[in-house]
């Protein structure tokens, strides 16, 4: 009788690790984060699970103000991130959200310049884009 | 600047034409709703599209040509194509052409009236037609205030597929002047059964609806429950509370008006599965209960029960009249205090045994009210426990008085101690000169109420802490009522099955490209996610939160003043 719960206590440890691992898998772990940058349209980001699913996000170009790089201090150390600034639709100079990208990646500064160059040269073409007709 | 195209993935393979759709010049984009084949005649299609614009208002135009040649021997159609720019006058006019069974097609632009013929770059976004005019954009919430036009461009365009529809009425096999190919262009597809359920529902259920509302005003006409006892009583009890709230919600779907917008329509939706499922889950409920008579089981049960928590109720004042936890309690005042609250338990023991043949009959009807739904079965349960607990609520309400009233003394003759009065005019506290006999007595009087605390202090510990037990349980009751009333199951399942109808937003997929060529990308909807869901369309509840801080409870109690935890929405507050 004693075996009999043993092994069902052995087999609902071993149910709910592998329930868990997979809320882990399908929620939890980033296995690739990406931006999609058109100039006429938007910013996409989009974000993979290890268990295959995306979840994406698309910002209209309208609301975007800037792409910028931000230092955070954390502890004993520097922290570069990318965000997008959003821009308050009442504030014309104003800042309505910042939005942090790659914040699983978490990629280091010499990648984060290079994203931020190419955002960059696109987010231009758009400010001189509506001069020429 | 980029042209943006919009080109419905259903008119890929259509014959050639001309493209038919709206023309968003402050974002330089193109919104191709159809394609008109060949033969036409141009001021037929002029007209019919004019008709149409007056129907939807949204404005539609010709804007450009689509030439899907299978052969090769197609070259003189080009210049056919260019010509009908000038029979149609649009600026700018797109020509659309797919070679064969090529996926990358060649997109140009004809400009006429411009002043620099740069080759403008162009961009073919592939969508969904038929779910883009389902869906509907939930804007994030900060965008949501504002109602300028260039809040989002996205919303134009799901705005202009939906106000469309009846463009899309017309398919193939209709005998008209115009052939038009769009996502229904291949016939109308309806289920001859969801069409019946759809015609008949709705004044079925407006139908019961009424019925059920009159029959009920015809009771409340009598004016019964304007006299006190009982208007005090359905009042008191949540079961009439849920009775009133689910009557409104009927008020609300069997109102004869069509749902204006999109929320009003999900609310009334959300409002009918809601009462259904909870309809269904008592009914359940009730056939459970009453096979194998288990009510009246319950009802036998019902008396022990009572019983046995009077008699546990009796061991612990046994208990608190001896030395409770090695506390040395005031002889006297204890025998008083435990003796009183004993006969009070056996008064509620004599009034329940007078009551019992007849439990049995009442809970058997009682329980024939679960039908109307498993919120007010629950509510039932809640009343049930607050009356069978109706003894635990008086011992509460004279211990809390008698420690209340103790209190009120010792902090009046502290003050007296000290020589200090409260004035009452100034509401403050003033030095005050007192006779030496009011000192005295005073005195006197401080030191008895101080040394009877601890045993007062004891009892109302003591019952204070079963009453919260008592109100705990009722109020996770009644959080689980909430529940079930407030959640739109209607938008969940929604959700869960046409995701596409509630978009959060959009995504796009680049597909493959191809150099010369323009930019194609796949335009899917980006479903909302269940958190928000539910946090749009929840349903306004009467419910129950606490109606005090944890710091102003924790005062009110050692203060000994009377607690009642929860506040409904629509009680004044004092």
């Amino acid at each position: 009788l004693a075996v009999l719960q043993n092994s069902m206590v052995l087999s609902a440890a071993i149910f709910i690790t592998l329930i868990g691992l997979i809320i882990y898998l399908h929620f939890v772990k980033i296995d690739q984060e990406s931006l999609l940058v058109i100039g006429s349209l938007g910013l996409q980001l989009t974000a993979s699970y290890a268990s295959g699913k995306e979840s994406t996000t698309f910002i209209e170009m309208g609301r975007v103000k800037d792409v910028v790089i931000n230092e955070a201090i954390h502890m004993q150390k520097v922290i570069y991130y990318l965000c997008i600034l959003l821009q308050d639709p009442g504030d014309p100079q104003g800042i309505s959200e910042v939005v942090p990208l790659f914040q699983s990646s978490k990629p280091r500064l010499d990648c984060l310049i290079e994203v931020y160059r190419s955002c960059q040269e696109i987010l231009q073409q758009r400010k001189t884009a509506p001069q020429s007709n | 600047m980029v042209l943006k195209v919009f080109f419905p993935s259903c008119c890929s393979s259509a014959e050639s034409g001309i493209l038919v759709g709206r023309w968003l010049s402050e974002q330089n984009s193109a919104v191709i709703l159809a394609v008109v084949h060949f033969p036409f005649i141009p001021v037929q299609v002029k007209q019919y599209l004019s008709e149409v614009q007056r129907v939807t208002k949204v404005s539609l135009s010709v804007l450009g040509s689509w030439s899907n040649s299978k052969q090769e021997t197609e070259e003189n159609l080009s210049k056919f194509l260019e010509d009908l720019g000038t029979i149609f006058s649009h600026e700018p006019w797109i020509q659309i052409s797919k070679e064969g069974n090529s996926k990358f097609w060649s997109c140009s632009t004809l400009q006429k009236h411009s002043n620099n013929p740069k080759e403008e770059e162009v961009i073919l976004i592939y969508y969904d037609q038929r779910k883009v005019m389902l869906s509907h954009l939930h804007p994030p919430l900060d965008t949501a205030t504002s109602t300028d036009h260039d809040a989002s461009k996205l919303s134009a365009i799901f705005h202009t597929v939906a106000k469309s529809k009846i463009l899309f009425m017309t398919d193939r096999y209709d005998d008209g002047p115009i052939k038009l190919t769009h996502w229904q262009s291949d016939g109308v597809e309806a289920s001859i059964i969801v069409e019946l359920m759809k015609q008949a529902s709705v004044p079925a259920c407006t139908h019961l609806a009424t019925v059920m509302l009159s029959f009920l005003q015809y009771v409340c006409i009598f004016g019964v429950l304007k006299f006190w006892p009982l208007s005090f009583l359905w009042s008191k009890l949540s079961t009439c509370e849920q009775l009133g709230h689910r009557l409104q919600h009927l008020q609300v779907i069997s109102s004869n008006k069509k749902a204006q917008t999109q929320t009003q329509f999900m609310r009334k939706a959300n409002i009918f599965v809601s009462l259904l499922i909870d309809v269904a889950l008592g009914i359940l409920l009730m056939s459970w209960l009453y096979r194998k008579n288990r009510i009246g089981h319950l009802a036998d049960t019902l008396i022990p029960v009572a019983d046995h928590v009077a008699e546990e109720l009796q061991d612990l004042l046994q208990w608190l009249m001896g030395a409770p936890a090695g506390l040395k309690m005031n002889r006297a005042l204890d025998q008083v205090l435990g003796r009183f609250f004993l006969y009070h338990i056996h008064l509620w023991i004599s009034y329940i045994h007078l009551m019992s043949p007849f439990i049995e009959m009442i809970l058997w009807y009682v329980g024939l009210s679960a039908c109307l739904g498993l919120t007010v079965a629950l509510c039932i349960l809640s009343d049930i426990i607050a009356l069978l607990t109706f003894h635990i609520y008086c011992f509460y309400v004279y211990g809390a008085r008698l420690y209340c009233l103790k209190i009120y003394g010792l902090s009046s003759l502290w003050r007296l101690f000290r020589g200090k009065k409260w004035n009452v005019l100034r509401q403050r506290v003033d030095s005050c000169s007192y006779d030496l006999d009011q000192l005295f007595i005073g005195t006197l009087l401080f030191t008895i109420l101080l040394f009877l605390l601890p045993t007062t202090a004891l009892y109302y510990l003591v019952f204070t802490l079963l009453r919260l037990l008592v109100v705990i349980v009722q109020g996770l009751i009644h959080l689980l009522v909430d529940l079930i009333d407030s959640l739109p199951l209607y938008s969940i399942l929604l959700r869960l099955c046409r995701s596409y109808r509630l978009a959060a937003g959009v995504k796009f997929r680049v597909l493959e490209q191809q150099d010369g060529k323009p930019l194609r990308l796949l335009m899917q909807i980006n479903p909302l996610s269940y958190g928000s869901v539910v946090q749009t369309y929840r349903l306004p509840t009467y419910s129950c939160y606490p109606k005090d801080s944890w710091t102003s409870l924790c005062k009110k109690l050692f203060l000994g003043e009377l607690i009642y935890p929860w506040k409904h929405k629509g009680e004044k507050q004092d």
